[in-house]
């Protein structure tokens, strides 16, 4: 704390604190003539609501969000070394907040459940005037965030969420996510899958029972079978389940060769551990190695299941030893601020932040509209994933993902993967009608 | 009046007080202030503080006059909570409807839980509700996502066309009464003050002042006596010929349906249902909730859920940034070592804090919040009357915990 | 046939798990009437020894690598462990990896010591308090406990693997002439059904064969009358309860190569312990034994793919489904005392 004085004064401007700074306006949903729509900053601040989990098993992750959203806010207000802003293809943004506002910002704790989560944004709505929303580290809170926001009318810029449904049948207009989803995971693994395994292959899966782990079971059995792979079996785990034994127990007694773990977080920690512990990894089985796969990989989760990840395929959303210069300047300015890299949760949360000032910025207000119709169809680069569109159709964004594998000599306690491949945009695109759903008009409250 | 002696008229009218001026009480500082933080008068914090109340009230029923100690409760708010919403997609956007659905839904479950649960008691029972519960969480989470949305929950869709209603397509519905939208509010702005008026919250305010009354009229009547009985001596009651269980089955119901109308109303408030409102921390928080105000007391269990929520809503909130707001008129090196004491206990410390409050209210006040009040209170008493009367009485107030 | 054992083994294996919580906890709750919630918190400390203790063991000096270099370009600082220093490389990397069955020497006094401080300073005081004030003061505990854990060890969870001599399985489907990998076990879980039975047969030895265990006994039937006896049973209960405490903490030190601990490990058995020891009964040690074997293999059961087609979702509520048959048609539990927290 005392190392960074200096950083730490420059806070102090840059993001002193909006209790106050929300003035004379929580003006959830009041009839607000002059301005149509809610929260709409006066004054010469604006309030955004960093709503990450701080307490349950994901408080690492929203830990390292909110570091991304205060290095965003600090590099917004002109601070620092401009971080990805100097990368950005956009270059609406100046360096003096967003539209000559200084940002400032609220946080709060989702504790990873919906209820809490909501409650949580509606104190920043309500009471702090925030005009936007974003954050959260699962697709049950990005779901209830996001329809909060559509009824509120503010704009809900999604943090680390991976089901179909956040941009598929939950999808609102007022709601953005830059993550990517279970969807590409599945159409990005199955060709490494493919070179590495070859096409004769019976997977064996294990899901975490609710929907995000059907969305991905589905994804990934899909485009698996496309290459030919067979399904021996899928058994659906329960989310509250911590030891895996006595569903990885019998995966060789089916005849399966691949094991693939629809399970993120304290889930996929713990059945991969079990899955090694087992010693699946040095069986044969059907003349082959036997394999496990893990779609959904989180660097930070994959620390927790130490030197088990190694060897293991997965996709990942960003990873900090990407080399193209958005991902450079982002990892040396947070590395250079905190001392470590960022995870893919900070680098998403980061993007999105700057994402949506720069939509201000370009559609001329903060009007929940007007930043809608500046990120529709919105194509940019230099944001660390490669030439990116943000669709309108669903509000999802299309940019190249990540395979990866765990390192099998990594050199730091940070270095857990390898970048196996990076899969194009247009690989993982699909239609957006596929998910069904409705975006509905977009709200500015008021 | 209504029925009621002096004392209680004298304790609803406290709290019909407390709920209509709640938000002028709930905001004592000046917008812009440093102290703003600690502004809790918002609509949906105060939603909370009176639904959550009215949760506590009816579990207080059920633990304070016959000593059942539910640990499953929050099932039933949860199942409320889906009847009502449910009824908001289908039926009506009036709410009056889906309040009454998840009373009657909850209500339901409430009979078939408690007639399975109360064959036992003690631990026993506990154990049976708490295993009610958790499988209500596990399904709804899992297999039943087709009813419940699963992990994701259910909101109202723009798909969604209720039966009594004439919405433009693709229009998202609101809840409303009678055409009252529950989140329109209205604002006053006194000089730096600013006052919001809430539609939710007054509905939600006006059915936890009736909830209240009929909480006391429950306990004040023979039915109440009848269950302090049990309470007291079981066995002894039934040597004398009575059966307990219809008593105690009856009071289980009425408290389940406590738990629905909170539900429904949850609902009403902000339109969305998740499985997590089931799982047994929840179950576990209104028990939290109506021990730490005072287990048995009238008031108790509102009070009790009204600092849980606090705490969790308001003292979560508080970052980094704000202490160095707060305390940047110090020197550098005192501010420094401020905000290193204060740090771990607010922001993503604040359950440190909740369980440190839970000790120590526990240990200092054997009865819960309600007796710090009585305490406070004996303190003024004693200075305004001296009486001899008033000091036996509190000496002898103040040996009882320590028996 | 294969698929059978293979869940009997699987169910005696959780079993194991399950019933060495739930001792610790009935000797608490079942026995000193104390409804602990902070029984979680213990196993969680335990499981922290384990993780502190390798923290100790890899405490490193840097020392500057110009060859490799970290992730901002600058000169890698590799971080050598003192007892590579002390012990050489390979004797400081056996220690390092090792120290997961060390943390049990590591754990016992620490854990007793913590039972003791839990009930001098805090739990003798709530023996005469409802129920309820127990509950709200032990909950409260936990929770600290769990903060302080998370504030210096963070959220995520931290892999403690077994001794490398551990890693791998035993193949007892060759072992029994069914055709090989059909039914193999982790060594460690093999270590780990050991290490329970050793303790829950001490435990028990402990309480029927010593004269110290023999007034423990009695004292839990009727206090009073030890006490008339000029028994000091208050020091002995003291002792149960850092007995208590050191089963728990060596429950969560075993469990650490099974899976990764992290601070809210607690609370996730928490629930699952306490259902266990009233399914066992009220105040019996065997009956909590027992109930954690049989919930470890009917949920190893229900897990089945074969059980699960027929019956969707069984497996998330199995615990619960036959905690609620037991308590229906047995009263008490499988083998519970009479008047033992009935009211």
């Amino acid at each position: 704390m005392s190392s960074s004085k200096l950083t730490r004064r420059g806070l102090i401007k840059t993001s002193a604190i909006a209790a106050g700074a929300g003035l004379a306006l929580p003006t959830y949903l009041r009839a607000d003539g002059h301005s149509g729509f809610t929260n709409a900053p006066t004054g010469d601040t604006v309030t955004l609501g960093f709503n990450v989990p701080q307490s349950g098993p994901y408080a690492e992750e929203g830990a390292d969000e909110l570091r991304a959203y205060e290095l965003a806010v600090e590099h917004l207000n002109g601070g620092g070394d401009g971080g990805m802003m100097n990368t950005f293809s956009s270059k609406a943004l100046q360096g003096n907040g967003i539209m000559g506002k200084k940002v400032e910002y609220v946080t709060g704790d989702t504790q990873t459940k919906s209820d809490a989560a909501r409650a949580s944004a509606k104190s920043m709505i309500e009471k702090d005037g925030a005009v936007m929303i974003t954050g959260g580290s699962s697709s049950g809170v990005a779901v209830a965030v996001q329809a909060l926001c559509q009824e509120a009318g503010v704009i809900f810029m999604a943090g680390l969420t991976h089901s179909n449904d956040t941009t598929g049948k939950d999808k609102k207009a007022n709601g953005f996510r830059h993550f990517f989803n279970s969807y590409m995971s599945g159409a990005a693994l199955a060709p490494i899958l493919s070179a590495n395994y070859g096409n004769d292959r019976k997977a064996y899966h294990l899901t975490a029972d609710y929907n995000w782990g059907y969305t991905t079971e589905e994804a990934v059995r899909t485009s698996t079978e496309a290459l030919g792979w067979e399904t021996v079996a899928a058994v659906k785990t329960p989310l509250t389940q911590t030891d895996f034994s006595s569903y990885i127990a019998p995966v060789l007694q089916s005849g399966a060769d691949v094991l693939v773990l629809n399970h993120y977080g304290g889930n996929m920690v713990n059945s991969l551990t079990n899955a090694v512990q087992f010693g699946l990894r040095d069986k044969q089985v059907n003349g082959k190695n036997f394999e496990i796969i893990v779609p959904l990989y989180s660097r930070l989760m994959a620390k927790g299941a130490g030197a088990n990840v190694k060897g293991i395929f997965g996709s990942t959303n960003w990873h900090w030893s990407l080399q193209d210069e958005g991902s450079k300047a982002f990892v040396k300015s947070f590395g250079t601020k905190y001392g470590f890299p960022p995870s893919q949760a900070a680098h998403t949360c980061y993007v999105q932040a700057l994402l949506y000032a720069d939509a201000v910025e370009r559609g001329g207000s903060f009007n929940p509209c007007a930043v809608g119709e500046a990120l529709k169809d919105f194509q940019f680069d230099g944001m660390g994933n490669g030439p990116t569109l943000y669709r309108g159709e669903d509000h999802q964004c299309f940019k190249d993902v990540l395979v990866v594998k765990g390192k099998e000599n990594p050199e730091s306690e940070f270095d857990l993967l390898e970048i196996v491949e990076v899969t194009p945009a247009a690989q993982v695109t699909y239609d957006a009608s596929i998910f069904g759903g409705d975006l509905g008009e977009c709200n500015p409250g008021a | 009046m209504f029925g009621l002696n002096k004392r209680d008229t004298g304790l609803i009218a406290i709290v019909t007080v407390l709920v209509i001026l709640a938000p002028f009480i709930l905001n004592p500082f000046p917008e812009g202030s440093a102290m703003a933080q600690f502004n809790a008068g918002y609509p949906d914090l105060m939603q909370r503080f009176v639904i959550f109340g009215i949760f506590a009230i009816g579990f207080n029923l059920l633990f304070g006059l016959t000593g059942y100690l539910s640990f499953g409760h929050a099932a039933f708010l949860g199942v409320g909570s889906y009847g009502a919403i449910w009824m908001l997609k289908l039926f009506s956007l009036n709410v009056i409807p889906s309040i009454i659905m998840g009373v009657i839904v909850a209500g339901i479950f409430a009979l078939a839980v408690g007639f399975v649960s109360l064959r036992r008691s003690g631990i026993y029972f506990s154990i049976l509700t708490l295993a009610f519960a958790q499988m209500s969480y596990a399904l709804a989470y899992s297999v039943l996502t087709p009813i419940t949305g699963g992990e994701t929950g259910l909101q109202i869709k723009s798909t969604d066309s209720p039966l009594l209603s004439n919405l433009e397509p693709g229009e998202i519905g609101r809840a409303s009464l009678f055409g009252l939208d529950m989140r329109s509010s209205f604002e006053i702005e006194m000089g730096d003050w600013l006052f919001t008026f809430n539609t939710g919250y007054y509905l939600a305010g006006i059915v936890m002042i009736l909830a209240f009354y009929l909480a006391i009229r429950i306990t004040r009547s023979p039915f109440g006596m009848m269950l302090r009985a049990i309470k007291s001596n079981q066995q002894r009651l039934n040597y004398t010929g009575l059966n307990a269980r219809p008593y105690t089955l009856a009071v289980f119901v009425i408290s389940g349906m406590y738990a629905g109308l909170a539900g429904g109303l949850m609902v009403a408030m902000d339109t969305q249902v998740g499985p997590e409102r089931m799982f047994w921390t929840a179950s576990g928080e209104v028990v939290l909730m109506t021990i730490l105000g005072g287990a048995g007391t009238l008031i108790g269990p509102v009070l009790g859920a009204g600092f849980i929520k606090y705490m969790e809503n308001i003292i979560s909130k508080i970052n980094k940034g704000i202490l160095e707001q707060w305390f940047a008129f110090m020197p550098d090196g005192i501010e420094d070592l401020l905000i290193t004491l204060v740090y771990p206990f607010v922001g993503k410390g604040w359950h440190l804090t909740l369980g440190l409050m839970f000790m120590a209210v526990v240990i200092f006040l054997p009865g819960g919040l309600v007796e710090g009040g009585q305490r406070i209170g004996r303190v003024f008493r004693r200075r305004d009357r001296k009486s001899e009367h008033a000091e036996a009485d509190a000496a002898k107030q103040r040996n009882t915990p320590a028996e | 046939m294969d698929a059978i054992l293979l869940q009997i083994l699987n169910g005696l294996d959780k079993g194991s798990a399950y019933a060495l919580i739930a001792l610790g906890l009935t000797l608490i709750f079942g026995t000193l009437g104390v409804v602990n919630f902070a029984h979680g918190a213990l196993f969680m400390i335990g499981a922290f020894c384990a993780v502190t203790l390798s923290r100790i063991l890899t405490l490193s000096h840097q020392v500057v690598d110009e060859t490799r270099k970290d992730f901002l370009g600058n000169p890698l600082q590799v971080d050598v462990p003192y007892v590579y220093d002390w012990f050489g490389e390979a004797g400081g990397s056996a220690i390092i990896d090792w120290a997961v069955p060390l943390s049990i020497l590591f754990a016992i006094p620490i854990m007793l010591l913590i039972g003791i401080i839990m009930e001098r300073g805090l739990i003798r005081h709530f023996y005469k308090r409802p129920h309820a004030d127990q509950i709200l003061v032990t909950f409260g505990l936990a929770i600290v406990l769990q903060e302080v854990i998370k504030y210096y060890y963070g959220a995520n969870p931290i892999p403690t693997p077994a001794p490398a001599a551990f890693t791998g399985s035993f193949d007892f489907g060759a072992a029994l002439g069914f055709d090989p990998n059909t039914i193999i076990y982790p060594y460690w879980r093999i270590i780990y059904f050991a290490f329970a039975a050793l303790i829950i047969g001490a435990v028990f030895a402990f309480l029927q064969f010593t004269t110290y265990g023999m007034v423990v006994r009695a004292g839990m039937a009727d206090r009073e009358t030890v006490q008339l006896l000029g028994i000091d049973i208050d020091k002995r209960f003291t002792m149960m309860f850092g007995i208590a405490a050191a089963v728990a903490g060596l429950a969560g030190v075993m469990y650490t190569p099974i899976n990764s601990p992290n601070y809210h490990m607690g609370m996730d058995f928490l629930v699952l312990s306490f259902v266990v020891v009233v399914v066992g009964g009220m105040g019996s040690l065997p009956g909590a034994v027992l109930a954690g074997f049989l919930l470890g293999i009917l949920e190893s059961f229900a897990s089945m793919k074969e059980v699960l087609e027929l019956l969707p979702g069984i497996n998330q509520i199995i615990i619960y489904l036959v905690a609620i048959i037991i308590l229906l048609t047995r009263p008490r539990g499988l083998m519970g005392r009479k008047g033992v927290m009935e009211e």
